[in-house]
């Protein structure tokens, strides 16, 4: 079978749209145009279907029930609304919130700002997996602590972290536990009741569903979690989230959530064997490359390595044929390498020089054959050019080096 | 981001990469840039010590496209150029020959800076003072 070029392999930023939930959002935009929440004629009553419809199929895939699912625009809505409406709520109980330093900027930044609001924030480091540790997350629970923020599975290394071990110890202290789980949640088994997530915040695009729609899960019972809402108006999704319904973007979310929660074994079965190929592929043909992170924790889609002495621009302008993504600096609008990457301890220089694979449902081993096959030929190209390659192959020790720096 | 043709250019057929045995009196090599910081270049230059003519130049780059292109025409710059021809390239030439962003000017200075590094080396082996403003910045 010919490839199509170019290959996307980048499915940690977004994903493609699954045909089928095209179709299923079709009749959304032109005949079934209705407000979800016009209560009086058929338009609006087949809205208001659609919707519960797609909180079914979200509740279902994550053992919520319907009630606990309220729509956003996405993730970062999601992510803030969860905390920000939680520390408003609750400040009277206590003001101390506990999260760590590799979560998405959508919860770091959102921390950031209620810290300037009177909040303290603790950042719990990672171990050097990736992972964070749950009794890292006992000992920093205080008398004030009201809520516990902490990712299920990192965007750029792929790590799981031990949600339900954290989750046991929130419950244990009576705090709340907020998830990020945009990478997670379609991916691998989530389920709020075993693993005792309060919150949970769902992308759709992550899940091959459309952009500009999102969900958070507010558990209801045992114990019951209120929101303060970030957004005021009509009081819609019961005074949580005010805005219309963007019906569409819910029905084609929804319809994700159920694709992936009946092709999940599948699926992860196939992301393994594929990420297997690639990386069995690339380790045979390459020396000094490294996984960054834990192996065994981690998404069945991703993989994240550093190619030593090859700077991760420069990789990427090589393989343009094939979308992935690097923690190089010079990708990064900050000129900063991956603030990730250094909280698990990887070396600045090794961190210049990683580069992220998200594998997703319509890559096929053709495409990864292809993309050992140009990375190879690229990093070779690159470590002749590199003077650190050079210099490590005449045995210099680049870390003892003194650098010229300004 | 779009790099520019000549950037590419450079990147796909990067002029003069190797390497000039770094104890050859009348090699100069300059190695400027740092990894951590995700850059680093190695400029050398064969110098003839009788007319000060840079006969050979040869680079080994880490860094981005940018930092590759700057490297790779710096050495086509400085080739054949008399050392004080070669200290007046400035890092805002190689700028507008590549149509450099803002964001990838430090790649011109780090090429500057390497050409200034090979120069001083070479200079220091023969014993010349190498002045304040022809040391490298960086």
């Amino acid at each position: 079978m010919a490839i199509k070029l170019p290959i996307y392999m980048d499915n940690h930023a977004t994903t493609p749209m699954d045909p089928r939930v095209l179709q299923a959002m079709l009749p959304y935009f032109t005949e079934k145009f209705g407000n979800a929440a016009s209560r009086n004629h058929s338009f609006g009553w087949a809205g208001e279907e659609a919707v519960e419809t797609a909180r079914q199929q979200i509740a279902s895939l994550i053992n919520a029930t319907p009630k606990e699912i309220i729509f956003t625009s996405g993730a970062t809505e999601s992510d803030n609304l969860m905390l920000k409406g939680v520390a408003e709520m609750y400040r009277e109980k206590g003001n101390h919130i506990i999260t760590q330093a590799i979560e998405h900027k959508a919860v770091l930044d959102t921390c950031k700002n209620l810290e300037k609001h009177g909040f303290e924030v603790t950042y719990l480091p990672v171990q050097r997996d990736g992972r964070v540790d749950p009794e890292d997350v006992r000992k920093a629970i205080r008398p004030s602590t009201i809520l516990i923020s902490i990712m299920y599975a990192n965007n750029e290394i792929g790590v799981i972290n031990p949600i339900r071990e954290i989750g046991k110890i929130a419950k244990e202290h009576g705090i709340f536990l907020a998830v990020d789980g945009v990478q997670a949640v379609g991916k691998i088994p989530v389920d709020v009741q075993k693993d005792n997530i309060d919150l949970l915040a769902i992308s759709g695009h992550k899940i091959y569903g459309p952009k500009g729609v999102g969900a958070l899960y507010v558990r209801r019972r045992n114990p019951r979690v209120q929101l303060a809402a970030i957004i005021d108006g009509g009081g819609h999704e019961r005074g949580m989230r005010s805005g219309t319904l963007n019906v569409t973007g819910i029905v084609g979310l929804g319809k994700a959530c159920e694709i992936c929660q009946q092709e999940m074994p599948e699926e992860t079965k196939r992301m393994l064997a594929l990420r297997k190929r690639l990386k069995d592929g690339l380790e045979a043909k390459l020396d000094e490359i490294f996984i960054n992170g834990s192996l065994e924790h981690r998404l069945p889609n991703n993989l994240n390595m550093s190619f030593a002495y090859v700077e991760g621009e420069s990789l990427l302008m090589g393989i343009n044929d094939v979308a992935v993504s690097s923690g190089s600096a010079c990708t990064s609008a900050t000129l900063e390498p991956s603030y990730v990457l250094k909280a698990l301890g990887v070396g600045e220089d090794l961190a210049h020089t990683s580069i992220r694979f998200g594998l997703g449902r319509f890559n096929t081993e053709e495409e990864v054959d292809y993309v050992i096959d140009k990375m190879v030929q690229v990093v070779t190209k690159l470590r002749e050019l590199s003077p650190l390659y050079e210099m490590a192959k005449e045995g210099i020790d680049i870390s003892k080096v003194k650098w010229q720096t300004a | 981001m779009a790099y520019s043709e000549k950037v590419v250019d450079h990147y796909n057929n990067p002029r003069n990469v190797g390497s000039l045995p770094k104890e050859d009196p009348n090699v100069g090599t300059g190695l400027v840039g740092a990894p951590e910081c995700g850059d680093v270049m190695k400029l050398q230059m064969r110098i003839n010590p009788e007319t000060q003519v840079i006969e050979e130049a040869k680079f080994k780059t880490f860094g981005c496209g940018s930092a590759i292109a700057s490297s790779s025409l710096a050495t086509e710059w400085v080739k054949g150029k008399t050392v004080e021809e070669a200290l007046a390239i400035k890092n805002t030439d190689i700028v507008r020959e590549l149509s450099l962003p803002p964001v990838k000017i430090h790649c011109s200075v780090l090429a500057e800076d390497a050409i200034k590094a090979a120069i001083g080396n070479w200079k220091k082996k023969h014993g010349v003072e190498v002045p304040e403003h022809e040391k490298a910045s960086h």
